[in-house]
């Protein structure tokens, strides 16, 4: 009776969890299937990279990426470029040094700037701060099964915008379909074309939209990849473990339980 | 140590002579560990020995994040970034101590369910069951303050909103909320006393937990049948229990196995599963999310507490006849703490004098509506004020306070109990053989 019991606490468990969840634009954001999702997920290294050329581009000319520093981009687990990649991309930024009281180029060691336009989000954890749909109906079984969503989010959004556009106390909202409350701050940036990609990849918005939420999932989750192998290891081992205890246990009470001798 | 006839350690060498005249620590661990335990106690006996690995885990990784996290409102998110993405393994340090939280929430529940329906609060066990709601109690204020530390939107919001309940107490409200929160409004002040006391109350738990034990060690564990263990002889006793080494240690063991898979399948595939997203962005105090949420932990007595709004005649007329002093919110307080309040009173709320549920039939069902209405009190609390949500909130809390309130101290006058076993040693054998008859001499504990 009470696996019953277990049972049902923890189906009810997922159901109350996911409906603490509820966040994010709702029922439009589309599934994409990223290579880093579910317990062997990994990071493409080459799609990492464009989305760094897509961020570098464009998003940097509003957004910061205040907590990410430019030596992990030659960590493995990541874009992973070259040390000397690394090191030319870093001198393409100028960052304030408080000891010479002036600008230089920045070194692997610094982070990325913050956001140039003080309107616009500093995008260092924003594949984690979004979630996906969290459905059906509030339960957050979507999300249990498909990952948080927090780059769907992101990849949605950024191809969600229609031509509507309003004005409001001098500023201007941009419709899109799955922002909070529809009127995004932001305007539409993404149309195709709009990088030229060095390995080949033909630069749809839809590539470029998934491209830059899977770079921005790397910046929020640099670990993912050795993390998730950690977790693997470690299931590997506990379930040994467990069934070497399920063993000792039962031959332990073997004297005790004749019955189930069988 | 317990009642219950067993045996005792006897120093051999004369070291051991020497040592257990002095200190007999030895004795102590030999005697807590050989503790006689029913021998039918079934599955859900194992949480307390997952609680106590949770807690050992809370404060090891604790420590750890301890060294490395800054208790500043400039800094704090910022040093939990420095954790995740700096530090050794510390990505996966913080989240075994995030989803550990969880984990300790899972068993606590599931141990106390356990209590109520095999009625492991009643005579003479009245104490445990006080210490362990004091334990609860402490694991609450603990799991709330370690959630504002990372200093997210959801741990600012909900610091508001928590702290701001002691704002609704008539009188002595408002300066109460300053002295609580160290100034005018959730600040740094804020986090520095909650980053000391979530640092503290960890060693209090561990504190009342011993306690805990050592009440149960005295008066013996209850086991599924709440038939008690026969004490009047060695041998009786003997047939009723196994010591605790190693047969529930290596049972427990299994079971904590089996719980592991599961956290660390969570904290390796999906450790943000549970937290809320809103908590990557950080506190602004000028910005208020569109909806705030607690830990899913605190949801069924989140709902008790926004379900009395100022719509309950009961609280419209508690209003009128207090003259104002009980407004709505100050209710939602006074019915938030009320519903853990009657759990500790259980002991005495219950009138049947047969303690476990499985001969109570009208308690069984009593108690699965209960169950189930923790879980929809759950549910609603996640959900926002609106549409039949606050219906549905003040339904459940209904239940929940009639559960203690009427129908436990009702059913222990008109309930018929069904028979029960005479001794522990039917039960078991009627379940399993009687391992002492096929001949095989149950070993003495010594072995």
């Amino acid at each position: 009776m009470f696996k019953k019991l277990t049972i049902t606490a923890l189906t009810a468990l997922t159901l109350g969890a996911g409906g603490a969840l509820a966040a994010g634009g709702g029922a439009n954001v589309t599934d994409y299937d990223f290579s880093f999702e579910g317990p062997f997920g990994r990071y493409d290294q080459a799609q990492l990279q464009r989305g760094l050329q897509v961020y570098t581009e464009i998003c940097s000319a509003c957004h910061g990426l205040e907590l990410v520093a430019f030596r992990t981009l030659a960590d493995p687990g990541g874009p992973s470029l070259s040390d000397e990649a690394m090191r030319d991309y870093a001198e393409t930024f100028e960052v304030f040094d408080e000891e010479l009281e002036d600008w230089r180029p920045a070194k692997p060691t610094d982070h990325f700037p913050a956001s140039m336009d003080p309107n616009a989000p500093d995008l260092s954890l924003m594949a984690k701060a979004r979630a996906g749909f969290h459905g059906p109906h509030g339960t957050g079984l979507n999300q249990l099964f498909k990952g948080m969503g927090g780059a769907e989010y992101i990849a949605t959004y950024l191809q969600s915008f229609t031509d509507d556009m309003k004005e409001e106390a001098g500023s201007f909202f941009y419709y899109n379909e799955v922002f909070p409350d529809n009127w995004s701050s932001m305007a539409p940036i993404l149309y195709g074309d709009d990088v030229f990609y060095a390995d080949g990849t033909e630069a749809t918005m839809r590539q470029e939209a998934k491209d830059v939420a899977a770079f921005l999932m790397w910046a929020a989750e640099p670990h993912l990849m050795a993390r998730k192998q950690a977790g693997f290891v470690s299931v590997m081992f506990l379930t040994v473990l467990t069934v070497l205890l399920y063993l000792t246990n039962k031959r332990l009470w073997a004297p005790y339980k004749p019955k189930k001798q069988i | 140590m317990s009642g219950i006839p067993h045996d005792h350690y006897e120093p051999k060498s004369g070291s051991e002579k020497w040592l257990h005249r002095r200190l007999p620590i030895v004795g102590l661990l030999y005697d807590t560990l050989m503790i006689p335990t029913p021998k039918n106690l079934n599955w859900m006996w194992i949480w307390g020995v997952v609680l106590f690995f949770t807690l050992v885990l809370q404060i090891i990784t604790g420590i750890v994040l301890a060294m490395h996290y800054v208790p500043h409102a400039d800094m704090a998110f910022a040093s939990v970034e420095h954790i995740m993405r700096n530090v050794n393994g510390g990505d996966f340090i913080r989240y075994l101590h995030m989803n550990g939280a969880s984990l300790f929430f899972v068993a606590v529940y599931l141990h106390i369910f356990r209590g109520i329906y095999y009625g492991s609060y009643k005579s003479p066990r009245e104490l445990t069951w006080i210490i362990g709601i004091l334990i609860y109690l402490a694991m609450m204020a603990t799991a709330f303050m370690g959630y504002v530390l990372p200093w997210g939107q959801m741990s600012f919001w909900g610091a508001t909103v928590i702290t701001g309940l002691f704002g609704a107490i008539p009188w002595v409200g408002e300066p109460l909320l300053i002295w609580l929160q160290g100034g005018p409004a959730v600040d740094s002040p804020t986090l520095t006393r909650f980053f000391s006391l979530h640092y503290l109350l960890p060693f209090v738990i561990l504190g009342l937990s011993i306690v805990h034990v050592w009440a149960f060690h005295t008066t013996g564990n209850n086991n599924p049948t709440g038939v008690e263990v026969r004490r009047t002889s060695r041998e009786e006793a003997d047939r009723d229990t196994l010591p605790f080494w190693p047969y529930f240690v290596i049972k427990d063991l299994f079971a904590l196995g089996v719980v592991l898979v599961i956290f660390f399948a969570i904290v390796g595939f999906m450790p943000n599963y549970l937290g809320h997203p809103d908590n990557y962005i950080p506190a602004d105090p000028l910005v208020t999310p569109t909806h705030i949420v607690p830990e899913w932990y605190f949801l069924p007595f989140y709902a008790i507490l926004r379900a009395f709004d100022g719509e309950v005649w009961a609280v419209q007329l508690l209003d009128w006849m207090s003259f104002g002093v009980i407004d709505a919110k100050f209710f939602g307080v006074l019915a938030m703490f009320g519903s853990i309040l009657v759990m500790a009173l259980l002991p005495w709320l219950d009138t049947s004098n047969v303690r476990s549920g499985r001969f109570r039939p009208m308690f069984k069902v009593a108690f699965w509506i209960f169950f189930i209405d923790f879980f929809v009190l759950m549910w609603a609390g996640a959900m926002p004020a609106e549409g039949i949500y606050p219906t549905v909130a003040l339904i459940g809390s209904v239940i929940w306070f009639a559960f203690f309130l009427v129908v436990l101290p009702v059913l222990g006058v008109i309930e018929k109990p069904l028979p029960q076993p005479e001794t522990i040693e039917e039960d078991f054998n009627a379940h399993y053989g009687d391992g002492a008859a096929s001949g095989k001499a149950a070993p003495s504990p010594a072995e």
